[in-house]
C-alpha cells in the first residue's frame, strides 16, 4: 500500500537498471510464515481425505481447542525467539502458575481471585528472573532456562507434596470466586454445531495483538533488532536489556494464562505436568518460520504451527492410526517445514 | 560562517566554543590502557579528524564519545558540563550520532527498519509505526547519496558493502543533531563512493554540525579536515590545525615519521624489482623474515583492540 506513495520520489534518483522490481509472488513467498501455511494446508487436505471424523464440522471445536492450548504459548515463545532467546522453562512454568494460584488460595483460605493475581505475579517474576539472570551472567538462554526448567520442575513436585501430601493440588471448585474465574478461564460457547473453548478466543486475540506489536510498533522493531544483532541494536539506542526482559515476561504472562486454563478446566493441577511442552512451543515457532538464531520469524507462522499440531494430534486419532507414531510424525513435520522455509526463502530472495 | 573557510582566526577560532571537550580522558580494560590522557575539542561547523594506526585507540575514543563505553579517567564535557553517557541512547539524546565501523545494522531487518532503528517515527493514538513516512524519508535520504535500493523491504544483508555503508552514513547524518562521529566511513568504499562520503562530511559541516572523522587515510582526512589529531598507542601524538600542517607532514606523522625512515632503510635489501623462478614449496618452508623486537610488538598490538561489549 505504501509502494504508490513512494514511487514518484524514487524517480528523482537515477534508477539502477541492474535491479528490477521483484514480482509480488516472490515478495509473498519470502514471508516467514509461508512454509507453515503450505504445511497447514497439506495436512488439512491429508486428514480430510483419510479421516472421516475430520470432515465432521462438530470436531472443529476440538481441533481448535488442541491448537489453542499450544498456540497461547507458541506466540510469546516465537516473539522471544525472534528476540534471539529460548525459554526451555515455558512448559513447566505453566504448571507452576496453575499450582501457585491453587495452592496459595487453598492453603491460606483466600478468594480464588487473590490466588490468580498472586500466580500472575509469580509467573511474570519467573520470566523477569530468566531475563535478568541471562543478561547479568551473559550465559546463553539455553543454559539459563534449562536451569529454571529443572528448578521449577522440582519446586512443582516438592512444594505440592509438602503442602498437600499429594502430587496434585487440591480441588478448589467449592471455593469463593471459583465460578467467576471458571467463566473467564475455562468456559465455552456454542456456535451452531461447534463448541468453542474460550482458549481459542485468547489464542486468536494474542496472535493478532502480537503480530500487530511485532510488525507495526516500535517495540516490535526492537524485538527484531535485539535478535538480529544485539550489539548493533544497542549502538543505535535500542534498550536491549529492557526488550529482552520484557519478552521473557511476556512468556511468563502467557504461561499464567495457560496455567489458569489448566486449573479451571480440571479444578486441580498435576504437579508433574508440562515437561516436554516447551519443545512443542519451540517447534511450533520454528515451523512458523522463526530462526533459531533470532532476528527473523513470525507469530502468525507460530500460530499456524500450533494449528498443525492441533490437526495432527486429532487427525491421527480420527484416521484410526496408531497414536504411538504422533511424535515421529511431528519430527518429520519439523524437518520438512524448516527445509521448505529455507528453500522457499532462498528462491524468493533470488528472484 | 561563510568566510570561515579561508581564514582560521575569524568565526571558528574565537566565538565558537567547543561543544564537546575531552580533558585527559583515559580508558583501561583491566591492565590494558587503551587510551591515556587524551584531550581534544570538537567544535560545531568544523571537521575534526582523528587518525591513527590499528590499535591506536581510535575505536575506544569514539565508543566513549558515542556512549558505548564509559571512560575511566579524566572528564568529558558537553556544552561545558561534565557528562558521562550511560548508553548510546543518552548520547543520541544529546545530539550525537555515530556511524560505527561495523555499521550497526541488523542484517535480517529491512532497509527502512534499520534506518529508523531506535528513532522510529510513530503516529496516531496507538503510536503505530508511520511506515509510509519512514520509507519515503529513507528513500529520499539514500537517493541524496546516490544509492538506489529497489526494495526498501529487503533485508540489508542482501546489499553490497558500499550500499550498507551509505545507509549507515545517511542515517547518522539524518539523526545527528549537533555532532556526528564517523568511524572509518571510507574504509569499505570505492573511490567514487568515498568521494560521496567525504562530500557528505563537508555538507554536515556546512550545516553547522560538529564532525568527528576517524580514519587511517591521511589523504582523505586532509581533503576535508579543519583539525587533525593523531593517536598512537592510546596517546595523542599530534594535535594541529590545518594551517599549521601540510599533507606531506600529516602523512609522515601518520606513518610515524622517524619510523618510516627506518622502515625504508630496513627494506632496502629486498630488491623490489626482482623476479624469481617459479617454484613449489613444502608446507612450512617459507622462511619468516627476521623481525626486530619493535616489529614483533607492533604485530601483537594489531590484536589488542578491545573486544566488543
Amino acid at each position: 500500500m505504501t509502494a504508490t506513495a513512494t514511487e514518484p520520489s524514487r524517480g528523482l534518483a537515477a534508477r539502477d537498471d541492474r535491479v528490477a522490481t521483484r514480482p509480488l509472488a516472490a515478495r509473498l513467498l519470502s514471508r516467514p510464515e509461508v512454509g507453515s501455511l503450505i504445511a497447514a494446508i497439506v495436512i488439512f487436505l491429508l486428514f480430510m481425505a483419510v479421516a472421516e471424523p475430520f470432515r465432521n464440522v462438530a470436531n472443529v471445536g476440538t481441533i481448535l481447542y488442541g491448537a489453542s492450548t499450544i498456540g497461547i504459548m507458541a506466540v510469546p515463545v516465537a516473539l522471544l525467539m525472534i528476540g534471539g532467546e529460548f525459554d526451555l522453562s515455558a512448559g513447566v512454568a505453566v504448571t507452576t502458575s496453575g499450582l501457585s494460584a491453587s495452592l496459595l488460595a487453598w492453603n491460606f483460605g483466600l478468594n480464588v481471585w487473590v490466588g490468580i493475581l498472586l500466580a500472575l505475579v509469580v509467573s511474570v517474576a519467573i520470566g523477569a528472573f530468566n531475563g535478568w539472570l541471562l543478561l547479568k551472567t551473559g550465559l546463553p538462554s539455553f543454559l539459563v532456562t534449562l536451569g529454571t526448567f529443572f528448578i521449577l520442575q522440582g519446586v512443582n513436585l516438592g512444594v505440592t507434596r509438602l503442602l498437600t501430601g499429594n502430587v496434585a493440588s487440591a480441588d478448589i471448585s467449592d471455593m469463593d470466586g471459583f465460578a467467576t474465574a471458571q467463566k473467564i478461564f475455562g468456559s465455552e460457547v456454542t456456535l451452531g454445531p461447534v463448541n468453542l473453548k474460550i482458549t481459542v478466543l485468547y489464542w486468536v486475540v494474542l496472535t493478532v495483538i502480537a503480530a500487530y506489536v511485532l510488525l507495526r510498533t516500535q517495540m516490535g522493531n526492537w524485538v527484531f533488532a535485539v535478535g538480529g544483532d544485539a550489539a548493533a541494536a544497542r549502538a543505535v539506542g535500542v534498550p536491549v536489556r529492557a526488550t529482552k526482559i520484557g519478552l521473557f515476561m511476556a512468556v511468563g504472562f502467557c504461561a499464567w494464562l495457560s496455567g489458569m486454563h489448566l486449573l479451571f478446566q480440571f479444578n486441580t493441577v498435576q504437579s508433574g505436568e508440562g515437561v516436554g511442552k516447551e519443545f512443542i512451543f519451540i517447534i511450533a515457532a520454528v515451523i512458523g518460520g522463526c530462526l533459531l538464531t533470532g532476528g527473523y520469524g513470525s507469530v502468525v507462522g507460530a500460530s499456524l504451527g500450533a494449528l498443525i499440531f492441533g490437526m495432527t494430534q486429532l487427525g491421527i486419532n480420527y484416521a484410526g492410526w496408531n497414536p504411538d507414531w504422533f511424535r515421529t510424525f511431528l519430527g518429520v513435520m519439523l524437518l520438512l517445514a524448516t527445509l521448505v522455509n529455507m528453500y522457499v526463502k532462498r528462491r524468493a530472495d533470488l528472484r | 560562517m561563510s568566510t570561515a573557510t579561508t581564514e582560521r582566526h575569524d568565526v571558528v577560532g574565537h566565538s565558537n566554543t567547543p561543544i564537546l571537550e575531552l580533558e585527559n580522558v583515559g580508558k583501561s580494560y583491566g591492565n590494558v590502557h587503551a587510551l591515556r590522557g587524551v584531550s581534544l575539542n570538537v567544535r560545531q561547523g568544523e571537521v575534526t579528524c582523528v587518525l591513527g594506526d590499528n590499535g591506536a585507540g581510535k575505536s575506544t575514543l569514539i565508543k566513549i564519545m558515542s556512549g558505548l563505553h564509559d571512560h575511566t579517567d579524566g572528564t568529558m564535557k558537553l556544552d561545558g558540563v561534565a557528562r558521562r553517557f550511560g548508553s548510546p541512547r543518552a548520547a543520541q539524546a544529546s545530539g550525537i550520532a555515530t556511524v560505527y565501523q561495523d555499521l550497526a545494522l541488523a542484517p535480517l531487518m529491512s532497509v527502512w527498519r534499520n534506518f529508523f532503528l531506535g528513532n522510529e517515527l510513530r503516529k496516531g493514538p496507538l503510536r503505530t509505526l508511520d511506515i509510509a513516512r519512514m520509507k519515503r524519508i529513507c528513500e529520499d535520504e539514500l537517493g541524496k547519496m546516490g544509492v538506489v535500493v529497489p526494495d526498501l523491504d529487503r533485508p540489508v544483508a542482501g546489499l553490497s558493502g558500499g550500499q550498507r555503508q551509505c545507509i549507515a552514513i545517511a542515517r547518522a547524518i539524518y539523526f545527528g543533531a549537533r555532532v556526528i562521529i564517523l568511524d572509518e566511513p571510507t574504509a569499505a568504499l570505492g573511490v567514487k563512493q568515498s568521494g560521496v562520503a567525504l562530500r557528505y562530511i563537508v555538507k554536515a559541516r556546512d550545516a553547522g554540525l560538529g564532525v568527528i572523522f576517524i580514519t587511517h587515510n591521511p589523504h582523505h582526512a586532509y581533503l576535508v579536515g579543519n583539525h587533525f589529531i593523531i593517536l598512537k598507542l592510546g596517546r595523542v601524538v599530534l594535535d594541529a590545525h590545518r594551517d599549521d600542517l601540510t599533507l606531506e607532514q600529516l602523512t609522515t606523522e601518520m606513518a610515524g615519521g622517524q619510523e618510516l625512515a627506518e622502515l625504508s632503510h630496513e627494506l632496502r635489501g629486498i630488491d623490489p624489482g626482482k623476479v624469481i623462478e617459479p617454484g613449489e614449496v613444502e608446507h612450512g618452508h617459507v622462511e619468516a623474515p627476521a623481525l626486530s623486537r619493535e616489529e614483533l610488538k607492533a604485530v601483537e598490538r594489531e590484536d589488542e583492540e578491545e573486544p566488543r561489549a
